[in-house]
Order: structure tokens, then C-alpha cells, then sequence
């Protein structure tokens, strides 16, 4: 599984690094969200997949079964995502307004105005 | 729980959370900007003082305790960042109340500064990894809104790639706490520090130390990951660059200085080095971008990179000396060239918002004849200017001076030589800037602009308040440095900071 994970977040980084690399800023926002996404699963990862209880006491114990599994993994993704999924809205607002206002995709655009 | 450690974090929330209330009552936004901002440094202020009689205070919010909770941790030199955060939002609030535009005030300007401070303090303050991370989101997005405010072409060029790169270095940021968190299992810094001196493959660790210098890399703008900075910094209002000036890039180079000092340790010989090599490529790319510049605020944004530098030089040397004293030395110098910068470059992009009011340009060939109409103006831009250059007795040449006997002692000649050079090439550029906008005649096209009392009341008491701290700080250099190397002992003795945050080993 975790050589599946592996292999699946390497293409994620891999496609989102070949789309920011693209000449269009469609395409660099969704790089981004390949990459952002490819980071998430980096941590789900990372943080150990093991087939184990969830992380909650019985009624009757005082202390976690063994083995359990960690909570803390999807907690750190779970933040990461809102931040990304804000984050995200933000950035496309404002390639729109780019768009809107230079009236080009091209990110060579961009240059105009400076030397 | 130490209210202490809490307070810069709610501060400005509570500040941006009633301005927010107050959206169509500009006045009202205006002065809660300068109350808040004025509370903020006077908390900074008390939690300085409290850190400086009492060592490292930490606090774990919710009472869940260490590693588990949230940690907030302040040793003196966060304690001094965030004092520093506060004289330079109070600085920038008054400067705002006169050369803020009306439209951008009632988008949420004010709020939006707050939330900046609030991120940028919570960067400072935090002792865990994955809330370092949420602090550099907070910060980021209101400098992605406060750089996008307004919406003119420039300044949305500017943005798009000032967005991107920092969402990348966000990424990569994420990453490589996820990799450590799988490594370590634990993101609490002070936990880790004590896990990571006993366990772990190096390889692994300096793989990750690796990640985490691009990505603090790139928020503190090191070669060659700055190029997002010159091209943003000079499309924002003044009030804004001057703002993203001082305190954004220094976030990044806090974070680089905490964890290279604190958590990747192990393998010096090897990480230490690249970022003595990164620090040297810095100031010479830095200095000699600003050299072929002609525009004010693109001379000053090259200008950051090449200091930024220099407090990357001292995290180097630091690793590289067998000597406790030249090791904290070095540090100390660091943290000296921080307080020294970050006061000095917000005051030259304040005094190029006067030029351009008086001048009616940012272009140094527009400009003219300012210090024969205005001395008093000349003499607050020569006053940080100098400071920049190096020049005795202002602080920049005693911050030089430390890194300097430090790369000595360290037996480094070679970045000592750069680091001499670099000073040379930026009194160079800083009388560019002086013959053309202070010196030369006055163009004969050139727009003539004036004051009414109180913009020069609004702009002017800033700029004279951030010059007089320099000056402050060059002539009673002895105390302050005393500050800075109490601040690097800590930022050395690793056990003092474990011991705060995680108690006493049973």
C-alpha cells in the first residue's frame, strides 16, 4: 500500500511540477493543486498506514489498545486542506483579475515593466 | 497559562476583529489600527522584559501538556522579533493614516495589517512545527490581499508571482513537517530536538534539513530563490512594501535561524557550510542587483536580499567554529543584524514614499533638488541609508562589526572579505540614490508637491521615530548587544529551551 502511495504521490508531484512549468496560468493553478495535493498525501503516508484500532479507549480500560492508529496524520491534513482550499480560492480570484485586466494566459505577459 | 505569550497573538486579532466591526467607520479603523498596534509593542515590550529576568517562558494553551498541546515558547530572541513587529506595525500605522488611498482603506486595509502582525508574531512565538506552518498561511494570505489591494496591473504582476512562489515553498514546507513527522513522530521543536540528538539515520535528517532550507529559503528570499521579491516589492503602496520590507522576509530567516539552531544540528559540517556558501551568493546577488537598478524602491527590495545575507552569515559561522564564545558571537551578530535591518529598511522605504509625494516619482532620473528644498528630509534618509552602508557610529556598522570578528574568529576569510565588499557596494548604491534624488538638480518637468501639516505630521513622525531608534541603537550599541548575545547564549544552550518547553527530565 505504501509503495502504491508512494508511486501515486510522486506522479502528483511529478504532473504538478510539469504543469507549473507550463506557459499558461490555468495550468499553474492547477499545478499547484496537484502539488498541494500530493503534500497532503505525503503526510498520510508518512504517518505510518497500519491496520490498527481507532485511537479510542473502551469503556472499560484505561489506556489505548495496542495497536492503535495515529489521529494525529489526519488532523495535520485535515488543517492543511482548509488552508489550501483557502488559499486556492484566493489565487484564483487573482489570476482572474490578471487575466481580466493584461487580457493574456501567458505568464510572459507578466514581464512587461520590468527591465 | 503565561498571558504573556498569549497577548501579541490576541492583540491583533481582537484588533482586526473590531476594525472588521467598524468596516464603514474609517476614522474609527484608523485610530483602532494605532491603539492596537501601540498595545501590541507595549506587550511586546512586557513580554521582553519578562523573558529577559525570568529565561525562556512557554506556555501550552488548553493545558494539554507538552508535546501533546499547543506550545507557545518565547526565548528572548522571539521576544525581541516581536517587539520589533510592534514598533514596525505602530511605525506603518501612522505612516498609513496619510499615505493610505481612501479605496484601499474601506476594502479592509486595517484588518488586514493586523492579521499580517497577528501571523508574523505567531510565527515567532509558536514551538511546533505544523503551527509554524498555519502562522506562515495567516501572514501569507494577508500579504497576498495587502499586495493584490487596489488591483493595478503592476501591482497585480507582481503578485501572481510573489503567490505562486510562496504557495510552492508552502508545499514544500508541508512536506518535508510531514516527513519529519513520520521520522520523528512529533512536531513539538523542542521534542524533536531531544529525539532527533538520540535517534534517526543521517541521511534521512540532512534530506530533510535540505527540504527545509528551500522552503524557509524561499520565504526569506536567499539566493537563488529570491526572485519573487524584486519583482513584487516595488508594486504596493509605500505603507505595504515598507511593511512586507521589514518583517516578511526576517519570518523566513527566524524560522532558518530556530531550527538550524535548534533541531538540525547533527550534520553542521555539511549544512552549515551550504548555508555560509548560500549566505555569501546572497549579499554579492543582492548588492549587485540593486547596482543596476534605477528605480528607489527596486534599489531597496535588491538591497533586502543582499542583508538577508548577512543574518544567514552568522547561522553559518555558528555551525562552523569549535568555540562556544565565537559560535555565540556569530548568533549574537545575527540577531544584532536583524533588530539593526528591519528598523533601518522599513525607515528608506517610508522616506521613498516621501520622495515619490514630493518628487511625483519612484524613478531616480525623475527625482531631484529634494535636499536643497527639503534638508530635513535628507537628513532622515542619510541617517538609515548610512546605517545600511555600515557607517560608524549608526547600528549597521556594529551589527557588520560583530559578523565580522565572528568570521574572523572562526578562521572564515573569505565570506569576511565578501561581507566587507558587499558593505563598499552599498554605500555605492545608497549615493546613487543620494545624488540623484537628494543632490542633482530638480528636473525641469518634475511634478512639485507639497505638504499640508498634517501628512507631514503623519508621515514624517514615523521616519524620524525609526531613525532616532537607529541612532539609539548605534551609540548605545554596548546594551543592546548585550541583549543580542544573551539572546544567541540561548539560541545555543539547546537544553535550556528543552527544559522550558517539556519540563525537567524525570
Amino acid at each position: 500500500m505504501a509503495t502504491l502511495l508512494a508511486i501515486l504521490i510522486g506522479s502528483l508531484y511529478a504532473a504538478g511540477v510539469y504543469l507549473i512549468l507550463r506557459r499558461s496560468l490555468f495550468k499553474l493553478i492547477l499545478g499547484l493543486v496537484l502539488l498541494a495535493h500530493g503534500a497532503n498525501l505525503l503526510i498520510f503516508t508518512a504517518g505510518g498506514l497500519t491496520r490498527a484500532q481507532p485511537p479510542i479507549i473502551p469503556p472499560d480500560a484505561t489506556a489505548l489498545p495496542v495497536p492503535s492508529a495515529d489521529p494525529l496524520p489526519q488532523a495535520l491534513i485535515l488543517t492543511a486542506i482548509v488552508i489550501g482550499f483557502s488559499v486556492l480560492a484566493f489565487a484564483l480570484v487573482l489570476f482572474h483579475r490578471v487575466y481580466q485586466t493584461i487580457g493574456s494566459d501567458d505568464p510572459d505577459e507578466l514581464k512587461v515593466g520590468e527591465q | 497559562m503565561n498571558l504573556l505569550l498569549v497577548l501579541p497573538l490576541v492583540i491583533p486579532v481582537s484588533t482586526a476583529a473590531l476594525s472588521l466591526l467598524a468596516w464603514r467607520r474609517l476614522a474609527l479603523q484608523r485610530v483602532l489600527a494605532i491603539v492596537g498596534t501601540a498595545v501590541l509593542l507595549g506587550g511586546g515590550l512586557a513580554l521582553l522584559t519578562f523573558v529577559w529576568k525570568n529565561g525562556i517562558a512557554a506556555t501550552q494553551l488548553g493545558a494539554w501538556p507538552a508535546p501533546f498541546g499547543i506550545t507557545l515558547v518565547a526565548d528572548l530572541f522571539s521576544a525581541i522579533m516581536v517587539v520589533l513587529a510592534g514598533v514596525i506595525g505602530l511605525a506603518v500605522a501612522v505612516y498609513s493614516l496619510a499615505s493610505m488611498d481612501e479605496p484601499r482603506e474601506s476594502f479592509g486595509y486595517y484588518p488586514l495589517l493586523q492579521i499580517l502582525l497577528m501571523g508574523v508574531c505567531g510565527a515567532f512565538l509558536t514551538g511546533d512545527l505544523f503551527n509554524l506552518y498555519v502562522c506562515f498561511e495567516v501572514m501569507l494570505m494577508a500579504s497576498f490581499v495587502l499586495l493584490a489591494l487596489g488591483g493595478e496591473p503592476d501591482q497585480l504582476r507582481g503578485a501572481i508571482k510573489y503567490v505562486t512562489l510562496n504557495l510552492l515553498a508552502s508545499a514544500l514546507f508541508l512536506a518535508a513537517v510531514g516527513i519529519l513527522y513520520g521520522v520523528a513522530g512529533t512536531l513539538n521543536m523542542a521534542d524533536l530536538a531531544r529525539k532527533l540528538s538520540e535517534a534517526a539515520e543521517p541521511g534521512t535528517m540532512t534530506a530533510l534539513a535540505m527540504l527545509f532550507l528551500i522552503a524557509f529559503g524561499i520565504k526569506a528570499a536567499v539566493f537563488p530563490l529570491f526572485f519573487w521579491l524584486p519583482a513584487s516589492y516595488h508594486t504596493p503602496p509605500v505603507a505595504v512594501s515598507a511593511v512586507f520590507a521589514g518583517l516578511l522576509t526576517k519570518v523566513g530567516v527566524y524560522a532558518l535561524i530556530r531550527v538550524f539552531t535548534l533541531i538540525f544540528v547533527a550534520d553542521a559540517g555539511y549544512t552549515h557550510t551550504l548555508i555560509l556558501v548560500i549566505a555569501g551568493l546572497t549579499m554579492v546577488t543582492g548588492v549587485l542587483g540593486a547596482a543596476a537598478q534605477h528605480e528607489f524602491r527596486r534599489i531597496l527590495s535588491f538591497h533586502i536580499i543582499s542583508q538577508i545575507g548577512y543574518m544567514i552569515l552568522g547561522l553559518g559561522l555558528a555551525g562552523l567554529t569549535d568555540s562556544p564564545a565565537i559560535s555565540t558571537l556569530a548568533l549574537a551578530g545575527s540577531v544584532f543584524y536583524i533588530m539593526h535591518h528591519i528598523i533601518v529598511k522599513t525607515n528608506l522605504f517610508l522616506v521613498s514614499g516621501v520622495a515619490q509625494r514630493l518628487g511625483g516619482s519612484f524613478e531616480l532620473k525623475e527625482l531631484g533638488g529634494l535636499y536643497r528644498a527639503y534638508p530635513g528630509l535628507t537628513v532622515l534618509f542619510l541617517i538609515p541609508a548610512l546605517s545600511l552602508a555600515g557607517m560608524p557610529p549608526l547600528s549597521g556598522f556594529f551589527a557588520k562589526l560583530s559578523l565580522v570578528q565572528a568570521g574572523l574568529g572562526a578562521e572564515q576569510y573569505v565570506i569576511v572579505a565578501v561581507a566587507l565588499v558587499v558593505g563598499l557596494l552599498t554605500l555605492f548604491s545608497m549615493t546613487k540614490i543620494w545624488a540623484e534624488a537628494f543632490w542633482k538638480a530638480a528636473p525641469a518637468d518634475s511634478l512639485r508637491q507639497t505638504l499640508s501639516a498634517a501628512e507631514k505630521r503623519s508621515l514624517l513622525l514615523p521616519i524620524g521615530m525609526l531613525a532616532a531608534m537607529t541612532v539609539t541603537i548605534g551609540l548605545a550599541a554596548e546594551p543592546v548587544f548585550a541583549l543580542a548575545t544573551r539572546a544567541a547564549e540561548q539560541l545555543t544552550d539547546r537544553d535550556a529551551y528543552i527544559r522550558a518547553v517539556l519540563g525537567e527530565p524525570q
